[in-house]
């Protein structure tokens, strides 16, 4: 056995804290001032504005010594009503970021992404990656006051697994490859089966099929999250009501109101309270970016959860400074559909991909930071070794000649025009940038391109069907690391919907799988998809913000866009 | 839902309508509409922004696809109205020329609002007609029906249709065709049952006419009115309608544009490029004032007793 | 008049049924399921799930198992909300949106009624075009162009209310919600009023008053206005319902948490029991006020019996 890492708690808070300064820069106090929801003073009431300023009783910033509010409110910009906060049963982003401030799991995600710890203090494997050991901290407490120990993490594995919870995220332990894990999805063993023990009360032991490297990275996403057994069994479906819901978080949950807001208020009883700041979370479900961004604007609230493009260049003019753009591990492509002809041939899809400018599109359409892409994995991501393929170090004159050498090789031309529709799903910014592309395609190649929006479920269903020739297709990372990317063209994989087939890709990953030191086998992998293009890979998105001069410690640059509101705080006016 | 009001008036229109059968009554019609300056004008702007959807391209040298490229880094600035550039009503946040798209989404605004309201009216008269005329427990049975539909919620029934639907324009136009009929079918059956018991008729059917001819000479005409000034303000309904189902992101597809999509787009947009709103807005307004005056003056004109 | 009212609520129950039935074959009919994501799960996944909410059983057997819960006033689980039932969810979002509803319902009714009356009393003069083009523009206005226009004066630049939220319902959060919601009914109502009230005084009893030599207000009072009536009210009947059950508009530019939201998300989600619980709330709502109008109708007019 060696010890891979160990961490004092002590020097990741001060990490973050140093890091958290960059979120933002004017030090002016601006006119836009986040209300605070838990005084009771009406916002209009604007006489007593100027609340209590700088007194003796100003409390300043531990590590940063920046004067903080009064009222440490944080109000949150969620997107949209989460679908469920259940650690388990989380499957959208949204309900990803409660369940991120409410529970804590055996590691969590630093400021800039590297892995910290969380529930677990310290954690180690075997020679071959495929016993794990993480030894929990003694201090970790339910929100009830009872200690969090190896049996919760146990209890909520199974659970993930458990065919009768009925998981979304159940496959999340099958691709960390915990024993038995498929097995018991598919009802073959019972869930106590499961390759999760606890030795003691303080040490988790987890067998797995095969190496994982990266499983201290894995055990940051909430499907690993422990779950509160006494109150799970004793209030079922409704155990995350307010009032029912226990959490080791951070926070824990005093409100939730559909469609409207959710607040959390600080746990007393979590081990890092004493360095929690923020007093008070509240999440607003706004799904219309313009009303999320007037929201913003009229000073209700500290951070958005996205901004409207439509608004990009007034925001840059005028309110730069409150502009942030997080870096994402996700991927925007065009999928194209194999079993459909021509697509079948490897030069249409290359002469399609070559003649997409992604510089017009990153910097007029989409207009965040984002980056151009001509692969599928980010450059970024954890543990891979990225290497430019020949498109990119293209000029765009040249990738549109090859492009039109290549269709016309395929016996495409203006005169014998390629004819298909260019599927996408309801959304202004996917519309547009179908609409650029498509007229790209049009004037460079001469092919008829038609844009089609299509309801979302719709989109999904006849996608899956096959029934589409080039369609919009986008991926977020599950966990930092290339396999969340690259196994998705697996021949064998349920999103591989394009249908593309190629057996050295597929062999490449299985080693990979089996392997320490997966790196040359991605290279590999993505090399081949650089040649067969059977996605045409657009841009690396970027995550938008709007972040409040006020508001300190918000991780800008987390791939995997995970900013705790235990790390920020509320500046003073 | 929203016709209720309007009905009644209609109806008691139709009501007094019957009273004056006979030779002059279109003629009589005629005179008194082009009378009414408001409607008159209406119907001069009306077709104004007709031959605005159908030959307004040939004005501009842009297409309602092509994009830009030149003026796409700096919509803010270059993309705003202006004539020497030839984008006269400016270019939308992909680049593309305003105006074109205007004239696109015209012909195809005014196309959903006039089928749209051409099917409701058809699936409405017909339907209500049947069951005025047929009456007993099959009228009560078909007016059951249209009760049962009316509790519905519509919306729920359009998004579903437009997500089995969504890719062919002309069943959207037949999908909220569809979900207007039902006040149709109630107006006309009452004024059949009232027709029904008419002086004139009932001495017709004692004279001895025939039934079919009762209907094709007496009854269809006085019906006619009716249907004609429904159909008026069905048109605007429409037209709302399919910008509501835009603005839900569920209208028509690219390239294809409608005064819906762009009013849409346009409010999204509205802080930073205005233009983006105003145009289709305008051209939505003076639409709908215009039928809204046609259909007043429609009434008034049928209307005898508006003398 | 008893028998009347006993009749209604029997054919509501056959109504409703019918309702149920349809709803439920057509969303069965539209393409996808609830569970329907682009991030694919095994299918082995795919069947717990299923499983869990009874998805995997042929459709009538769904039918009846909703039927049986239905008669126990359970309307099921959400199949997207996860942690709340559709009795939840409704019973959450409903009264908030009646109680925009109902407030908006006042304003358009004095509003309506006024505006209407005072340019029928007016007809061709510049009360009557004043009230009239106030009508038009608000028919025309679009509400999700109105409401964020809305916000951005309101909110935004001149900061005199907030920009959304719900905060129990405290009356600021409220305005700009009703604004939006209620100025395309006032506008209806003024139109149909005018359009009523001028018919009204035209009539030969009203004439008759005149002659008789009624002071003006009296017979605007006593007389014209009841009969004028008849054609606000049966408009105003269903938009009730229509005002009570909220707007997605609304909902989305205001968040506050109505259940205009889940009308549109209910579809879109494919959130079968959400849909069908939506469905039975509006359609029993339309019953209930479209019997209430035909009582109304009795009050005003007396000639009209059941």
């Amino acid at each position: 056995m060696k010890t891979l890492h160990l961490f004092a708690g002590a020097t990741m808070l001060a990490a973050a804290f140093t890091l958290s300064g960059c979120g933002g820069s004017g030090d002016e106090p601006v006119s836009v001032a986040p209300k605070a929801e838990a005084a009771q003073v009406s916002q209009m009431d604007a006489k007593s504005g100027a609340k209590q300023p700088g007194s003796a009783t100003t409390r300043m910033h531990p590590v940063t010594g920046e004067p903080l509010s009064a009222e440490q409110v944080l109000v949150r910009g969620n997107g949209s009503e989460p679908g469920s906060i259940d650690p388990q049963l989380v499957d959208d982003s949204v309900g990803g970021a409660v369940v991120n401030d409410l529970f804590e799991g055996l590691t969590s995600s630093g400021a800039d992404g590297q892995l910290m710890p969380g529930v677990a203090e310290s954690w180690s494997a075997s020679e071959d990656f495929k016993t794990w050991t993480f030894k929990l901290r003694h201090n970790a407490k339910w929100s009830d006051g009872e200690p969090v120990t190896a049996n919760d993490f146990v209890y909520s594995w199974r659970r993930a697994v458990n065919p009768e919870v009925g998981s979304n995220y159940a496959y999340y332990m099958e691709v960390a490859g915990v024993a038995n894990s498929t097995a018991i999805v598919n009802g073959e063993k019972p869930i106590t089966e499961l390759g999760v023990k606890a030795l003691d009360d303080y040490t988790l032991q987890v067998s797995l099929e095969v190496p994982v490297t990266y499983l201290p990275i894995m055990v940051s996403h909430y499907t690993t999250y422990p779950s509160p057994q006494r109150a799970v069994e004793k209030y079922k479906g409704d155990w995350t009501k307010p009032g029912n819901i226990v959490s080791n978080g951070a926070y824990k949950l005093k409100e939730w109101s559909v469609g409207e807001k959710m607040v959390a208020v600080r746990n007393e009883h979590y081990w890092g309270n004493a360095n929690t700041i923020i007093n008070e979370v509240v999440y607003l479900p706004i799904d219309d970016t313009v009303a999320e961004m007037q929201r913003f604007e009229a000073g209700e609230m500290h951070h958005t959860n996205t901004v409207p493009v439509s608004q990009m260049e007034r925001i840059k003019q005028d309110m730069n400074d409150e502009l942030i753009s997080v870096p994402k591990l996700a991927t925007y492509m065009y999928q194209f559909n194999l079993q459909e002809k021509p697509f079948d041939d490897v030069r249409v899809r290359k002469a399609l991909s070559y003649a997409i400018d992604r510089d017009i599109i990153v910097k007029y359409i989409t207009k965040g930071g984002q980056t151009p892409a001509y692969s599928i994995t980010p450059p970024e991501v954890n543990g891979f070794h990225y290497v430019a393929p020949e498109i990119s170090k293209m000029t765009q004159a040249e990738r549109d000649a090859e492009a039109v050498r290549l269709l016309n090789e395929a016996g495409y031309n203006k005169d014998n025009p390629l004819v298909f529709d260019l599927v996408y799903n309801t959304s202004e910014g996917h519309k547009s940038i179908a609409v650029a592309i498509s007229q790209m395609w049009k004037e460079k190649l001469g092919a008829i391109v038609t844009p089609t929006n299509m309801e979302w479920k719709t989109f999904l269903t006849e996608k899956a069907a096959g029934n589409f020739k080039v369609a919009r297709y986008g991926w977020n990372g599950d966990y930092n690391e290339a396999s969340t990317f690259l196994t998705l063209m697996l021949s064998n994989s349920g999103n591989n919907d394009g249908k593309w087939s190629n057996a050295e890709f597929d062999k490449l990953l299985a080693d990979a799988r089996n392997s320490t030191d997966p790196a040359p086998f991605y290279e590999k992998a993505e090399q081949i998809l650089s040649e067969e293009m059977p996605v045409a890979p657009i841009y690396f998105y970027r995550g938008l913000r709007m972040v409040s001069p006020q508001l300190g410690g918000y991780a800008t640059n987390n791939p995997l866009d995970i900013a705790y509101a235990k790390d920020m705080y509320i500046k003073a006016q | 839902m929203l016709l209720m009001g309007k009905d009644k008036g209609v109806a008691a229109m139709a009501a007094n309508m019957g009273k004056y059968k006979g030779r002059s009554l279109w003629a009589d019609a005629a005179r008194r509409f082009a009378r009414n300056k408001a409607a008159l004008i209406s119907l001069g702007v009306l077709a104004l922004l007709l031959g605005f959807s159908l030959l307004g391209h040939y004005a501009s040298d842009w297409s309602n696809e092509t994009i830009d490229w030149g003026r796409l880094s700096n919509i803010y600035e270059q993309g705003q109205p202006n004539l020497e550039s030839g984008h006269y009503f400016g270019l939308d946040h992909v680049g593309r020329d305003l105006y074109q798209r205007a004239v696109q989404g015209s012909r195809i605004s005014l196309m959903i609002g006039v089928l749209g309201a051409f099917v409701a009216v058809v699936i409405g008269a017909l339907y209500g007609a049947v069951s005025g005329f047929v009456g007993g427990k099959v009228d009560s049975l078909m007016m059951r029906l249209v009760d049962v539909l009316s509790a519905f919620p519509f919306m729920f029934l359009v998004i579903v249709l437009m997500a089995i639907f969504g890719r062919n324009v002309l069943l959207m136009f037949v999908a909220i065709g569809a979900v207007s009929w039902l006040n149709m079918a109630r107006i006309v059956r009452g004024q059949t049952l009232s027709l029904k018991r008419k002086e004139f008729i009932e001495a017709a059917f004692t004279v001895g006419v025939h039934p079919m001819v009762i209907i094709l000479r007496h009854v269809i005409p006085n019906l006619l009115g009716v249907v004609i000034v429904y159909a008026a303000l069905l048109v605007p309904e429409m037209i709302m309608f399919e910008s509501f189902i835009s603005f839900l992101g569920l209208g028509v597809s690219e390239p294809q544009t409608s005064w819906g999509a762009l009013i849409s787009e346009g409010a999204d947009n509205m802080r930073s490029t205005p233009w983006m709103l105003a145009f289709p807005m305008t051209l939505l307004i003076a639409t709908l004032f215009c039928f809204n005056f046609i259909g007043d003056g429609l009434r008034d004109a049928l209307d005898p007793k508006g003398n | 008049m008893l028998s009347f009212i006993i009749r209604r609520l029997l054919v509501a129950i056959p109504t409703l049924l019918i309702l149920v039935t349809i709803s439920f074959t057509l969303m069965h009919a539209a393409p996808g399921g609830p569970f329907t994501n682009e991030r694919k799960v095994p299918e082995a996944v795919m069947k717990n799930i299923e499983a869990k909410y009874h998805l995997d059983q042929p459709l009538w057997k769904q039918y009846l198992y909703y039927l049986g819960d239905l008669v126990q006033g359970d309307l099921g689980p959400s199949f997207k909300y996860k942690d709340h039932t559709v009795n939840e969810l409704i019973s959450s979002s409903f009264p908030r949106s009646a109680y925009i509803g109902v407030l908006s319902f006042v304003i358009v009714v004095l509003l309506g009624v006024g505006i209407g009356v005072v340019a029928a009393l007016n007809h061709n003069r510049w009360p009557d075009y004043a009230g009239m083009t106030f009508a038009m523009s608000g028919v025309m206005l679009p509400n999700f162009v109105l409401a964020p226009l809305c916000v951005m004066i309101f909110a935004v630049y001149l900061k005199w209310l907030p920009a959304g939220g719900w905060e129990g319902g405290r009356i600021e959060y409220l305005i700009l919600p009703i604004v939006a919601m209620a100025t395309s009914y006032v506008a209806q109502v003024a139109r149909i009023t005018r359009g009523s009230m001028i018919e009204t005084l035209n009539s030969t009893f009203i004439q008759r008053a005149r002659a008789k030599g009624l002071p003006r207000t009296h017979i605007i009072l006593r007389h014209a206005l009841k009969p004028a009536m008849i054609p606000v009210i049966s408009y105003l009947g269903p938009a009730f319902v229509g005002i009570v059950t909220g707007s997605v508009v609304v909902d989305k530019v205001f968040s506050t948490g109505g259940i205009g939201q889940h009308f549109v998300n209910g579809a879109i989600n494919r959130d079968y029991s959400l849909i069908l619980g939506v469905t039975i709330l509006v359609g029993a709502l339309t019953i209930f006020f479209n019997a209430l109008v035909d009582i109304l109708y009795t009050v005003l007019d007396p000639r009209i019996r059941y």
